[in-house]
C-alpha cells in the first residue's frame, strides 16, 4: 500500500534505492529479502491492473532507472451516474453466475461506489438475468478472445469423431443460455460457429496475443441469427384424447371435437423432428393423422422404442 | 473469501476515496458495500492508518478516527487527499460489466432499456479498452411472452398475488395455482418467476412459456417468512433428497442430453454411445425424456421405467395398425 502511495505521489521516477529508504516495510529488509519483496509487490500490483511504468527521469544523463504510477493512468475517470443508471449497474452486479466473471463485475462495481455512485438495486424491477457458463472451455476461450491469441482445441460434432480445430477466436456469443465461440478456422480457411459443450479437452492458447484482427463488419448478433429455428411450413394434423396433449393444444390452429373422445387438431409444422418427439411422448394419447412423413417417423421411433427395431 | 495481499490492497485502494465523501458513515454499511464481514474492514483501516506519504512524520500519515469506529461504530478518515479517486477498471472488469449491461438489457421491459442504455454509453467511455473488448461478446436471450412477461412484472412490482394455471409437460396436466411472487428471472434460456405456491407450499420455479394464463389479484402477496429465493449459483436444477438415479445410454445423436442436464458421471462405450448417472425428479420426467428421444436413450436404471416405455410404445403402435 505504502509502495503504491510512494510511486503515485512522486512526479518523477522513483529509484530502487530510495523505494528501499522511504517505504515503511521495506527499510529494514536485507538485500535479498528486499529483492524479494519488491519484486513480489510490484507483480500483485500490476495483476489488480496498477500500471507501474519503469523509465528514466533524464535521457541525458545516464541516471539510475526508476519506477513511477502515471495518476492519469491510475485513476478512474469522472463517472456520474443518475440514479436510474445506477440502479441498472446495481442489478448488473447480479448477472454473473460463474465465479471469476461474478468477482471482476463486483470489483468494478465497487470502483463506482468509490467514485461516488450511490449504487441502489431495488429501484427497479426488472428481470434479472442470470448469465451462466459452467462448459469447461468457457473461460480459457474467453481469456482468448480478450487477448486475440490464436488457439487449438478438441471438437465433437453429434455423430462424429472429435477433430482438433485450430481457431483464430472473434467472439463468444451466448445464445439463448449455450455459448458459442465465432472465429476463423485455420484449417477450413472460413469462418467457423463452435458451440462450448462440444469441445473436448484442454483449449490451448498459442503464439503472441494480439496477433490477428478481427475484420470489421463481423457482427455476432446476425450470426446468432443463423441459430434461430426455421419459421413455419405447413400445417399438421394430430388426434389428441380429451383433455390431452396440452402442449400441443396451446398452440393449435383448431380444435374439431369428434364423438368417440377424439379430437383432431390442426397446428403450424414448425420442426416435423420436434413434432414427432412431441407427439411420442405423449404415448397412445396422440396419433398423428397428416403430414405422412411426420407419421412414418412417429411410428419408426415407437417401433425403436417397443424394442422391434432398436439398433445399437 | 480468500483475502491475498493483492485483494487487500485493491479493496483499501477502494476505500480511501470511497471514504472521502462519506465522513461518519457506519462500519456496517461499509461492509455492506464492500460485501466483506465488518471485522475485514476494521482490518483495512487499522493498515491504512500506518499509511502515509514517503517520510511522512506523524501527523502525515492517513488519519483514522480510532475512538468513533471503537464507541460509535462510524468511520472517520483524513489526510488522504493524494488517493481521491478509485483505481481504474481493468479491461476485464470493465467486460464483465459492460456484458452483464447488456444481457440485463436482452430481458429489460420496453421502458426501462432507456436507463440501461444510458448507463452503457456512460461505461463504455470510462472503459478505454475494456468497451473496445465487448464489442467482441454478445449475448442473445430466448424471447419472452409479452403479455405473461408484463403481467409477471407488474405483480412483482406492486407486490400482488397471482392466479396461474400452469402447465406440467411430463405430465401432461394444467393445473391452477395461487403464487406469491418472490422473483423474475431468466437462466438457461428461458424466463423464470419464483414465488411462494400456495398449492406445493413451497418456493417453486414457473416457466413462463408455460403458464397458460396469469391474473394478478387484488389480494396483496404475503409470502410466510420462511419463502426465500433459491441460491441458484450451483444451477437451475438442484438435487433434492427424494430424486431418482437413473442410468442412461445415450446414443452420438443425443449427446444434448448430457449438454443440456447436469449428469453426475458418464463413461464413454462403444460407438459414440454415452453411460450416464444423472439425478431426475421423478419417473414420469425420464418418461417423458427418453420417449422424446425415442430410441436413442435406452434405461438401464430404473429397470421399471424400461418396462413401461416398452408397454408406452406398444401400446401407442395399435393406433397406426402395425404389427
Amino acid at each position: 500500500m505504502n509502495l503504491v502511495i510512494a510511486l503515485l505521489v512522486s512526479q518523477a521516477y522513483v529509484s530502487k534505492d530510495r523505494i528501499r529508504r522511504v517505504v515503511e516495510g521495506y527499510r529494514d529488509q536485507t538485500d535479498e529479502a528486499f529483492e524479494k519483496m519488491f519484486e513480489r509487490d510490484k507483480e500483485e500490483l500490476r495483476e489488480i491492473g496498477i500500471p507501474i511504468e519503469l523509465g528514466s527521469n533524464d535521457k541525458m544523463f545516464d541516471d539510475e532507472p526508476g519506477y513511477r504510477i502515471r495518476r492519469d493512468a491510475f485513476e478512474l475517470p469522472r463517472i456520474d451516474l443518475e440514479p436510474d443508471e445506477a440502479a441498472a449497474v446495481g442489478l448488473a452486479a447480479r448477472v454473473w453466475q460463474h465465479a471469476r466473471l461474478a468477482r471482476q463485475t463486483s470489483t468494478a462495481v465497487l470502483k463506482l461506489k468509490a467514485a461516488g455512485v450511490a449504487v441502489d438495486s431495488e429501484a427497479l424491477t426488472l428481470v434479472e438475468p442470470l448469465l451462466a457458463a459452467s462448459e469447461a472451455a468457457f473461460e480459457p476461450l474467453w481469456d482468448a478472445v480478450v487477448a486475440r491469441r490464436q488457439v487449438t482445441f478438441g471438437y465433437r460434432r453429434p455423430g462424429h469423431e472429435p477433430t482438433t480445430r485450430r481457431v483464430q477466436p472473434w467472439g463468444v456469443l451466448s445464445w439463448r443460455g449455450r455459448w458459442y465461440l465465432i472465429g476463423h478456422d485455420l484449417d477450413r480457411t472460413a469462418e467457423r460457429m463452435f458451440r462450448l459443450s462440444r469441445v473436448t479437452g484442454p483449449v490451448e492458447a498459442t503464439g503472441p496475443s494480439y496477433a490477428f484482427e478481427v475484420p470489421a463488419g463481423t457482427d455476432l448478433r446476425a450470426l446468432a441469427r443463423q441459430l434461430e429455428p426455421r419459421p413455419a411450413e405447413g400445417t399438421a394434423t394430430v388426434r389428441l384424447l380429451a383433455g390431452q396433449g396440452q402442449a400441443l393444444r396451446r398452440r393449435a390452429s383448431s380444435v374439431t371435437a369428434a364423438r368417440d373422445g377424439w379430437d383432431a387438431v390442426e397446428l403450424p409444422l414448425l420442426d416435423p423432428v420436434l413434432l414427432a418427439a412431441e407427439v411420442v411422448a405423449l404415448g397412445p394419447a396422440a396419433v398423428v393423422v397428416a403430414p405422412p412423413e411426420v407419421r412414418e417417423a412417429v411410428v419408426h421411433r415407437l417401433q425403436r422404442l417397443a424394442g422391434e427395431a432398436v439398433s445399437r | 473469501m480468500n483475502d491475498r495481499a493483492a485483494d487487500q490492497v485493491q479493496r483499501m485502494l477502494a476505500l480511501v476515496p470511497y471514504l472521502k465523501d462519506r465522513a461518519g458513515v457506519p462500519v456496517e454499511q461499509v461492509a455492506r458495500d464492500f460485501d466483506v464481514p465488518a471485522a475485514t474492514v476494521v482490518r483495512d483501516l487499522n493498515v491504512l492508518w500506518f499509511c502515509g506519504l514517503p517520510e511522512a512524520v506523524t501527523g502525515e500519515m492517513i488519519d483514522v478516527d480510532m475512538d468513533a469506529l471503537d464507541s460509535e461504530g462510524v468511520v472517520r478518515l483524513d489526510n488522504a487527499d493524494f488517493l481521491g479517486r478509485p483505481l481504474r477498471l481493468t479491461v476485464h472488469e470493465a467486460l464483465a460489466l459492460i456484458v452483464a449491461l447488456r444481457t440485463l438489457r436482452e430481458t429489460a421491459a420496453a421502458g426501462t432499456t432507456e436507463a440501461i442504455d444510458r448507463a452503457l454509453a456512460k461505461l463504455e467511455s470510462a472503459a478505454g479498452d475494456g468497451a473496445a473488448a465487448a464489442r467482441q461478446v454478445q449475448v442473445v436471450a430466448a424471447p419472452m411472452d409479452a403479455r405473461v412477461g408484463a403481467a409477471a412484472q407488474q405483480a412483482l412490482h406492486e407486490g400482488r398475488r397471482v392466479h396461474l394455471d400452469y402447465l406440467v409437460p411430463s405430465r401432461d396436466e394444467t393445473t391452477a395455482r395461487d403464487v406469491d411472487p418472490l422473483r423474475l428471472f431468466s437462466a438457461e434460456g428461458h424466463t423464470y418467476l419464483e414465488g411462494w405456491c400456495y398449492r406445493a407450499e413451497g418456493v417453486r420455479l414457473f416457466r413462463l412459456d408455460r403458464v397458460v394464463s396469469l391474473e394478478v389479484l387484488d389480494q396483496p402477496a404475503a409470502p410466510p417468512t420462511q419463502a426465500r429465493s433459491r441460491d441458484l449459483s450451483e444451477g437451475l436444477f438442484q438435487p433434492g433428497d427424494d430424486d431418482l438415479i437413473a442410468v442412461l445410454d445415450v446414443a452420438p445423436s443425443a449427446i444434448w442430453i448430457a449438454e443440456q442436464h447436469r449428469v453426475d458421471s458418464r463413461v464413454e462405450l462403444a460407438d459414440g454411445w454415452l453411460r450416464v448417472q444423472m439425478r431426475v425428479a421423478d419417473e414420469d420426467w425420464l418418461l417423458h425424456l427418453v420417449l422424446r428421444a425415442s430410441g436413442d436413450v435406452a434405461v438401464v436404471q430404473p429397470t421399471a421405467v424400461a418396462l413401461r416405455i416398452t408397454a408406452t410404445a406398444r401400446a401407442a403402435l395399435t393406433a397406426y395398425a402395425v404389427p
